[in-house]
Parts: C-alpha cells; structure tokens; sequence
C-alpha cells in the first residue's frame, strides 16, 4: 500500500449514493471548516474538510454523490481518478468511508462492490438505521460485515452516534489491503460487457438475504401515502404550481427589503468615498466604478440566499425528484430534462440563481442548454425598462376598452421570452448540444425532514462562491465600462495628466477647465463616440446615438438603461424620484435633427429588444463559472445580441409597413 | 402460466420479474447499475400526468424512468 511516507497527512475520501445522508455525514465529520471549490477544467464541486482521527487530523474529501463508480458521467470518472489517485492535486485516499443507506441497502452496497475492486480499505458507515428499524426491519450488522469482509458501522450525524467507532475502525483499516469478498461469475449465461454487474448484484443479494430481515414486507409507508397525494395526476400538478407560487413571493417580497437596504448601504458607501476623498480620478473610479459596480451585484445576495434555501428545502424533503417527475414530458418536448423546470422558472427572479440552480441536472447537455435559455425568462431587472417604456408611450391605453395595455404588453414580453426560449432550446439540442435521448432514470428517494444544517450549510456555500467568483468578473468588467463613460475628460486638466486613456483620446480638448455637466461629459466619452459608431448599425430599428449610449451602458445590466437615459436627458440623478419626469422627458426627447426620438414603436421595438439581449454582465459571468470555459457565455452574448438585432429590426421595420411610427 | 411482455405494459400495481434487459448502450448498463437485471422483481408504481414517466419499485425504492427505456425491459409475470 501507499504509505505517503513524504506526507503525513491522511486522507479518507468519503463516497456514496446520492440521498444517501453523505452531506449529512460530512458536515458532521468536519464540522464547518470545509472547503468547497471546483476541480480544475469541470464544473464538479471538490469539498473537503478536517476530521479528527484520534488527534490526528485527516483530510476528508466528500466525492459527490454516485450510483457507479464506471466513468460513465463526469462525476464518475473524477470520483474513480480520485480513488486510483489520478486526479491532480488530490492526494490518493488512505481509506474509503462508504455511506450505505440502510432502507435502500441493495443499491447503495453496488457502489461498494466497485470500491473493493479499486483496492483501497473500505470502511462501511450505515445511515438511516433508525429509519430502518422503525419500518420493523431488522439487520444483522456483525453478519452484515463478515459477509462483506469489511467493517459496518451504524451512524446517526445528528446524535453522534457511530462517530467515535467509525474514526477507530477506519484507523483499523488503514495500510491494509481489502479483500474482493467475491468471484466473477465467468459463466457463459452472464458473460458480455454487464457480466460484472451481475455479478456484483447476485453476491449484494446473497448477503442481504442472511442479513437483514423484513417483518412485514407490504408496509404502507409513510412517504408512499405523501407521494399519492404529491404526484397525483391532477392535484400533484395544482400543489405543485401553489409551491411555485409561494417560493417566488417569498422571494420577492422577501428579497425587496434587504436589497433595498443594500442598494442604499452602497450608495452611502458611495457618498462617503466622495465625501472623504479629494475629488479626482481615483474618487471616480472607487465611487462609481468599483463600489457602484460591486454593489450592483452584491444586492442580488437576498435573492440568492433565498432561492438557494427554499432549493435546498425542495431537494433534502425529496420533493424535486417529484416535481422533475411530474414536469418531465412537458419538458422533454422541447429536449430538456424534468429537473430544468426549476432553474427556469427561477430565472424570472434573476437567471443568476435560475443558472446555479441548473447543478441538479447530470447530464451536461442538457444543463449548457438549460443554462442557454434562463436569461430569455423576463427577469426583475428587465421590469424598470419595461415600466418606462409602457409609462412614457402605453400609459393609460386599454385593449377592447377594458384590458389596461400595459398589462397586455407586459405579458407579450413574458411570452414573447418563453417561446423564443423553447424554439432556441429545440434548435441547441439538434445541433450544438445534440445527444442521444437522454437518460431520464432517477430516483425518487423517500420524504425526509430537511435537515437543518445542510439547507443552510448548503446556501452560504452558494452564496459564497457567488460573491468570490462572480465578483472577480463583474469588478473588471465594471471598471471598463465605468472607463468608457469616463475618458476622454472633456476638460482640459485631466488631458493634461497623460492618463493612458486619455492618450489614446483623439486629441479632442476643450477649452474649458471646469468639469463639463455629465450629460456633455456622456457625449465626449468614449462610450458617446460608440454610441455614435453603431449609429448606422441601430438606425434600421429606429434608435438614435443617444439610445445607442444608453444601450451599450445597459449591456452592463439592463436597468443601467433607466439611469443612462436620465443621465443623457439631463434628468435628475435619482431615477426613483424623478421617473415622472423621466417619462416626460423620454416623449419630448430630440434627435440631433429635431425629429421626435421616441414613437411608441421605437419603445415596443426597445422592449423586444430588451426581451431577447444578453445585456447582465454578472449573468456572462456566472455563466462563465458554470460552463467553466469563455467559449459558452461569448457564444450565448453572440447569438442572444443577433436575436435580439432580428427581433428588434423586424418588428420597427414591420410595423413601419404597417403605418405604426 | 407466466406472461410476457415489456416492463411499459405491465399493468400498475402488478409485481413481475425482470427476463431481459434489451440494449447495449449506455442507458441500459445504467439501468443495470441501478438494480435491473434478469431475475429482480419489480412493480410499476404509477405513471406522472402526462402518462411518462412511469415509477418503477424494485429493491427496496423508487426508480423514474421515461417509457422508451422501460421499453427495453422484458418482464414476465
């Protein structure tokens, strides 16, 4: 065996089934110094922890959750390199410890059948025995455990019990080399490819049978009597659209106040640095850059937090399966598995949170399609534009005189977003995405009790990452934008400082030395002159230069639109306030020669516009996070910008045609 | 005397036992790794709304899965 005689360090990797209590188990073990991060080039989560082995401390890696350890899917192949020792910077396990879950002993004791074969010591940590027992189900542990020729130990993380014993006996196997309680069956009647499977499975029911006994084997269980009501043909589908209902109320009107509390906290952070600070470059950049754009991300924490706990509730009680369950053949339509049902229909909140929830779904085809459509689902942010649009050209306007227009277009963008995603989903998965019909097996575990612990546990680890990751990107990204709309400085000091960007300015100073107002400073900026580049290019949908710097700035988040344009129509600076004016300040806007800048066609052609572009930079990022590549989110800002370009050009060029505007 | 069909017809509720796992392909080996090989008993739970997917009891717990897979599933019963 592997001594690792450089390193005294031990390690023990901690394996099993899904649902079979492992994240229970490992919070438990290691108590809250975990580290959670991915492994280089996948997206699959690496947690590890210390564990205390009689003073010693081991490092205990939780593998995720498998049925196999074959390499059929990306979690499998990493969790079978980590036990050969393959898997870069982790080192080869001392010892396994199994988690076999009582209730279901035949399935999960499959996966320990593998770990023998990989010849590391395997210690067996039987969860849910008291589950077990209560179904008057009886199991021999002693026999249980000289069949397998490894040691069984019956735990319990939330009493502790079994901990103390499974640390000695996995102290017991270390440095010993397991035994393959079994032969192959090379017979002609098992032969082929699966030969090993049945192998594996004759011998598990071999060993149940002399140790476990049933009572009373057509018990009705509790959670069957649950599942009829749950899964109901017609009242599983009302409870589960009431589930919905109440999640995403609960996240909005949750989620408002604490956001708004953060808004204000960032903008007084804000404050501050102007107050305190010499006015200058470096004023600018901290207060509108940086704080302005960090804390534009960081007040969608609540609603993360949130989403992620109600997930995390939904996925430990069992009910996700059931909901994937029910969903799966409207999803499979369009090529999707049940499970991505949740993570869409989240992304009307925010795709962020609708993104990270896409981790439940194992195959990776169809979680990048997933991942593709969320942002085509009309998130918050995209409502304040909306709003604009429909107070300033809409307001007061009502369908067969009673339906409010507003409502009615506000719906068709909804819809409008819903249909271009299920079309886009049906293209991705015959082409880029393409895959043989994709597996839907899945357990359905039984009803449990969240436990605590893990739901919340499980929700600071998303948030975290959300805020480390997600927050590299989003900090560079609002630099530049901040950058564009700053340089070059119209006034004559700050071309003399020779900032780099100023260099590059084409040599426009004015004669002036005070600062210029920020509407002319907008005008001069780099991201005025773009504005005034892609002219051409947005003129066939009816937007002027003016409209084209307001759409570029919202490519950092859509409702930086709002601001934008109160900024270049000269509106005051507190958008809420004065949206009033805003409003009348967007229907009595000019363009350079005099015409009306807004029609209500130019406003519908925006919203389209709206509906389909990939305009939130924390979405690229965390898209980037979650595909672990750059290829995906440019390919998903490439084609998202066309259709939007298609879908605004054909709408403002038809309803041209059609005598609108 | 024994009835043959394919797991997708039997009817819910009745217990029957695996013949024959059709295919060779990836899903079928995971349908194996998951517990369904010849000789296990099994029993189709319910079917989802929709009519698919089906819930399949054997070993002691619940398996979804969708109806073309189940048709890869010979049972006698």
């Amino acid at each position: 065996m592997d001594t690792n005689g450089h390193n005294s360090q031990i390690t023990i990797a901690l394996a099993g089934n899904p649902n079979a209590g492992k994240t229970t188990l490992f919070n438990s073990l290691t108590g809250l110094k975990q580290k959670v991060a991915n492994y280089p080039g996948v997206t699959v989560e690496r947690k590890e922890g210390p564990w205390t082995l009689n003073g010693k401390t081991a490092n205990l890696i939780d593998l995720p959750g498998l049925y196999s350890l074959d390499a059929t899917s990306l979690d499998e192949h990493i969790a079978s390199d980590i036990i050969r020792g393959e898997q870069a910077g982790v080192q080869k396990p001392d010892a396994i410890v199994a988690v076999v879950d009582a209730t279901n002993l035949e399935r999960n004791l499959y996966l320990v059948m593998q770990m023998f074969e990989f010849g590391v010591p395997v210690v067996i940590a039987l969860t849910m025995i008291d589950v077990f027992e209560k179904q008057k189900h009886e199991i021999d542990i002693e026999m249980l455990s000289a069949r397998l020729k490894t040691p069984v130990v019956a735990v319990n993380a939330k009493s502790g019990r079994g901990r103390n014993q499974l640390a000695a006996k996995v102290q017991e196997v270390l440095h010993t080399t397991p035994v393959v309680p079994y032969e192959f069956n090379e017979n002609a009647e098992n032969a082929g490819p699966n030969g090993k499977i049945f192998s594996r499975y004759n011998f598990i029911s071999e060993v149940v049978q002399d140790s476990v006994w049933h009572s009373d084997q057509k018990s009705h269980r509790l959670s069957d009597k649950i599942d009829r009501v749950l899964t109901h043909k017609f009242f599983g589908l009302v409870i589960l659209v009431a589930i919905l209902l109440v999640v995403f109320q609960t996240i909005f009107s949750w989620a408002s106040l604490p956001m708004d509390l953060l808004e204000k906290g960032f903008g007084a952070i804000s404050d501050f640095v102007r107050a305190e600070m010499p006015p200058g470059i470096l004023t600018d950049l901290l207060a509108d850059g940086i704080i302005a754009g960090v804390g534009g991300v960081v007040v969608f924490l609540p609603q993360i937090l949130l989403l992620f706990l109600f997930i995390s509730l939904l996925e430990d009680s069992g009910y996700m399966a059931r909901a994937a369950f029910l969903l799966d053949k409207l999803m499979s339509r369009v090529g999707l598995h049940g499970k991505a049902f949740l993570p869409l229909i989240s992304s009307f909140a925010c795709a962020i949170p609708g993104i990270m929830a896409t981790r439940t779904i194992e195959s990776r085809r169809d979680r990048f399609a997933t991942i593709m459509i969320a942002p085509f689902m009309s998130c918050s942010a995209r409502l304040p534009v909306y709003t604009l649009m429909i107070g300033a050209f809409f307001g007061g306007q009502y369908v067969f005189g009673f339906i409010s227009m507003g409502a009615v277009l506000m719906l068709a963008m909804y819809a409008l977003g819903i249909i271009v995603a299920i079309v886009v989903a049906g293209i991705l998965k015959r082409t880029v995405l393409k895959a043989p019909p994709p597996s839907f097996l899945m357990e359905l575990p039984p009803y449990r009790l969240p436990n605590l612990r893990t739901v919340f546990q499980n929700m600071f680890t998303r948030a975290l990452l959300f805020l480390k990751r997600a927050g590299t990107v989003i900090l560079a990204i609002s630099i530049i934008l901040w950058a564009l709309m700053y340089f070059p400085r119209s006034s004559q000091q700050s071309a003399v400082t020779g900032q780099p960007s100023a260099a590059i300015a084409t040599g426009e100073v004015s004669s002036e030395s005070t600062p210029l107002p920020e509407s002319e400073q907008l005008k001069h900026s780099f991201a005025g002159k773009l504005g005034h580049v892609i002219e051409p290019v947005i003129q066939p949908l009816g937007f002027d230069w003016k409209i084209g710097v307001a759409l570029i700035a919202s490519f950092a988040a859509r409702e930086v639109l709002v601001s934008t344009l109160s900024i270049i129509y000269n509106v005051g600076k507190d958008e809420g306030a004065e949206s009033q004016t805003l409003i009348a300040a967007v229907r009595d806007a000019k363009t350079d020669d005099g015409k009306p800048a807004w029609t209500p066609l130019t406003a519908l052609t925006l919203m389209v516009f709206f509906v389909l572009a990939m305009q939130c930079m924390s979405t690229v990022a965390i898209v980037r996070r979650e595909t672990n590549s750059w290829s995906w989110p440019l390919f998903m800002i490439g084609y998202m910008t066309a259709l939007a370009y298609l879908g605004a050009f054909l709408t403002y060029q038809g309803g041209k045609l059609l005598g609108f505007g | 005397m024994a009835e043959n069909t394919i797991l997708t017809n039997l009817p819910i509720g009745r217990e029957a036992r695996v013949t024959a796992v059709k295919g060779e392909g990836r899903v079928t080996r995971r349908l194996m790794e998951m517990g369904v090989i010849p000789g296990v008993a099994v029993q189709v739970v319910k079917m989802a709304p929709f009519g698919d997917p089906i819930e399949v009891r054997l070993r002691g717990y619940s398996l979804a899965m969708r109806r073309t897979e189940a048709d890869a599933i010979e049972v006698s019963f």
